[in-house]
């Protein structure tokens, strides 16, 4: 899977990384991450720089396959016409949601950053994961919830964190769970419903967002230095761009796929 | 980090040499020399081997996504993991050796290694009793189905629920849910309380969860979970069936039971004869689906009935199969590495005998016979159901199919199981290609089974050995006459001898 991902990294794709007001920054290989001047934060600052892009792909994606719920009528029920699977869930003009954008490089080596104690809730509603992708932190309790009155497994299958695999056959069941290391990305699925897949970038700092439905996201807080920004897609793979904060300003890092 | 680091340091150095020794000469060969699940046998196997770099496993007492116990890996080692190609080793290695390589085996894991992974044992608490009357499984069954057992396992339980076909490991192998009624082949135990430590634990790297939240967030009684426990051990057999070799038919004065479902068959005693990978010939199959069969046979004075029965998890050719299909070649290594592509093959069940009946202990080749020693062979499969074709093998690649077979075939397909009968006439218009059917001699016979959705075709099937089949004489009546005559008759004479002695006796005295 990752192998896959990460073969697809190469050169494939159009990497556009824009800087308000300063052309000159853009690059595409990501840069040795820079000496923390900051001593360590423990939260984002609220005055810090921000990172915001939009995602697009080029060319045409494949179509998302269709559902058949009809073993599930309880789900099928909560659906006007047959969903589709969430593979590549397009905007307007080719905007590209649910992709997990993160800096993957570039913070203080000694930061540590305290987990939210809000929880993010994954619910399983009309046979799919709500969010398709979400981004958590390590430790941050991750809340497992089963709308729908009938048999959902949630299996987490991960490689530096402990998976698991718990059954919820009853509407309003919750499972809590955390992760205890970073990974990016922990996969979920169902495997009753075998359409039923999520995915969680575990990360040990704040600074991670996934695009909207318009492909827009938006990272906060950042304290200055040059990061690598990783975008991650789960069919068309990842990219990066290096973006450099200074201050409070906001940078721009714009993402284009390529279809495949 | 560090810490973790000096720990295996100091985990590495104790004697893990030893097991070393141990794993590389009896475990790598399928689990890979670094563990990862990936010996040279690994390519034939499904399941594959366990990757022990992740550390999940399957068995455990521990909660689900926990590490296991060195009790539970212990286990695993001892007993093997039926079902699979996994052994069990307590007879084969030292206590000792056991433990060493266990030891060795939680090097290849820093999650062994991380002190923040402590496995705990659950608490099972104790079956409560009463749990094998029929109550107690009408409770078990309404569970079974109100918590979705039934969506992997099926409605009778024989692995063929609507989302089995889907089903995939972590690593994204296809995986079986397995077929409830053969609990000898659970991969962690056929009994009630080993089901019920499944229950809880799940199964991890496999599609099975854990219903211990169900207990824990009170849905369900503890007493309810060892019910649904309980009712799934009543599926299979009260004891793992045992092979005997020879089929007794016994003669029915009433009609052939041509169908699988006629009544009659209520009557007769069931065989049962194991099957295995066709592991001989390229290609050769280490992934047969089909892992027995169950044999009735019946015959009336001009003719034969044999009744096949086998659990196969789909119809096939079935298109809600054809993800599984390609999983399955995509999995397999092929002998000559070509990779297939995935088509509805249909499911096939291969009855063979002898062209005639030996006279001594000379059987053909059990495998679709040879060139020079062709076998006799009735050939059914799922695309013509109600037929099948009587013809002669010559090896595993040439069957010629015989103008007059007057074989008969009638087929039921129930919730995972094929049920099938085969009907001729005992005497054969050919004699030199079909065999008449003669009873007072053993007849052998071998099976074939061929489960199409799992990519069995040509040489990738399941196959017997020989077995028997004896065609039933009812018993003459002075079988039961005869000794009871020789008795009366020594009693008798011994009570001559008696009175004649008696005679002296008292002669004597009057003297």
């Amino acid at each position: 899977m990752n192998g896959r991902i990460l073969s697809v990294v190469g050169g494939m794709f159009l990497l556009t990384v824009c800087s308000k007001g300063d052309q000159g920054n853009a690059a595409a290989a990501p840069a040795a991450p820079p000496a923390p001047a900051a001593p360590a934060t423990s939260d984002p600052s609220a005055d810090g720089g921000t990172i915001t892009g939009k995602i697009k792909f080029t060319g045409t994606a494949a179509k998302n396959p269709t559902i058949d719920m009809s073993e599930e009528a309880a789900c099928k029920a909560k659906y006007p016409s047959p969903p589709t699977e969430e593979v590549v869930v397009a905007g307007a003009a080719n905007a590209l949601a649910n992709v997990f954008v993160y800096v993957s490089a570039g913070l203080p080596a000694n930061a540590k950053y305290q987990a939210p104690s809000t929880a993010v809730v994954l619910d399983q509603n009309g046979c799919r994961y709500h969010p398709h992708v979400l981004g958590i932190m390590v430790g941050q309790n991750l809340e497992i919830k089963n709308s729908d009155p009938l048999l959902h497994n949630i299996k987490a299958i991960a490689k530096k964190n402990r998976g698991f695999n718990v059954s919820q056959p009853n509407a309003g069941m919750t499972r809590d769970v955390t992760f205890s290391a970073p990974e990016v990305m922990v996969n979920l699925e169902c495997n009753v419903h075998g359409w039923m897949h999520a995915y969680a970038g575990v990360r040990p700092d704040p600074f991670f967002a996934v695009s909207g439905a318009d492909g827009s996201f938006s990272i906060k807080g950042l304290p200055p230095g040059t990061y690598t920004v990783e975008a991650w897609h789960e069919r068309f793979g990842t990219q990066t761009a290096t973006v450099t904060i200074a201050g409070t300003e906001s940078k721009t890092a714009n993402f284009t796929f390529a279809a495949h | 980090m560090i810490h973790a680091l000096l720990l295996m340091a100091l985990v590495a150095t104790q004697d893990t040499s030893a097991g070393k020794q141990v794993y590389t000469k009896w475990c790598a060969g399928c689990h890979g020399d670094n563990g990862a699940g990936d010996g040279p046998a690994a390519r034939h196997m499904i399941p594959p081997p366990r990757d022990f770099t992740g550390a999940v496993y399957q068995i455990r007492s521990t909660a689900n996504g926990q590490l296991p116990t060195d009790a539970d890996l212990l286990r695993s080692i001892d007993e093997g993991l039926p079902g699979t190609a996994m052994p069990g080793w307590k007879n084969r290695l030292s206590d000792r050796q056991r433990r060493d390589v266990l030891a060795y085996i939680k090097t290849f894991s820093t999650f062994f290694a991380d002190t923040t992974q402590r496995p705990q044992v659950l608490e099972f608490g104790k079956e409560p009793g009463g749990g094998t009357g029929a109550e107690a499984l009408r409770v078990g069954r309404q569970f079974y189905d109100s918590i979705g057992c039934r969506k992997c396992h099926g409605d009778q339980g024989r692995g063929d629920g609507p989302s089995a076909p889907t089903l995939k490991d972590d690593a994204g192998h296809p995986i079986f849910a397995a077929n409830l009624h053969e609990n000898w082949r659970f991969n962690g135990g056929p009994t009630t309380t080993d089901i019920y430590h499944r229950l809880r634990t799940g199964l991890d790297g496999t599609p099975m969860p854990s219903f211990s939240d169900l207990i824990d967030q009170k849905f369900l009684t503890e007493t309810e979970l060892w019910r649904l426990a309980e009712y799934v051990r009543s599926l299979s057999p009260g004891e793992p069936p045992v092979v005997r070799d020879v089929i007794h038919a016994p003669l029915v004065t009433r009609v052939l039971p041509r169908a699988p479902d006629d009544s009659a068959w209520n009557a007769v005693d069931t065989y049962w004869f194991p099957l295995v990978g066709q592991v001989i010939h390229k290609n050769r199959w280490f992934a047969p689906a089909v892992t027995g069969v169950w044999v009735k046979a019946v015959h009336t004075r001009d003719s034969i009935a044999l009744r096949v029965t086998w659990d196969d998890r789909s119809a096939s050719p079935d298109s809600a199969w054809l993800g599984h299909l390609g999983r399955v070649l995509a999995t397999v290594q092929s002998d000559d590495s070509t990779r297939e592509q995935p088509a509805l093959w249909p499911d096939q069940m291969v009855v063979e005998f002898p062209v005639t009946i030996p006279t001594g202990m000379e059987r053909p080749y059990f495998l679709m016979g040879s060139s020079s020693g062709p076998v006799y062979q009735w050939r059914w499969t799922s695309a013509s159901r109600s037929a099948a074709v009587a013809g002669l093998a010559r090896g595993i690649e040439r069957f010629d199919s015989l103008p007059r077979g007057g074989v008969g075939a009638r087929a039921v397909y129930d919730h995972g199981q094929w049920r099938v009968v085969f009907t001729r006439a005992l005497a054969s218009l050919d004699t030199a290609s079909q065999l008449p059917f003669r009873s007072g001699r053993a007849i052998p016979v071998a099976f074939f089974a061929l489960d199409g959705s799992n990519g069995e075709h040509g040489t990738r099937m399941a196959v017997s050995t020989w077995y028997f089949l004896a065609l039933d004489e009812p018993v003459p009546a002075r079988v039961f006459i005869s000794p009871v005559l020789a008795m009366l008759l020594t009693l008798g004479l011994g009570m001559l001898v008696v009175w004649r002695a008696q005679q002296k006796t008292s002669y004597r005295r009057q003297q």
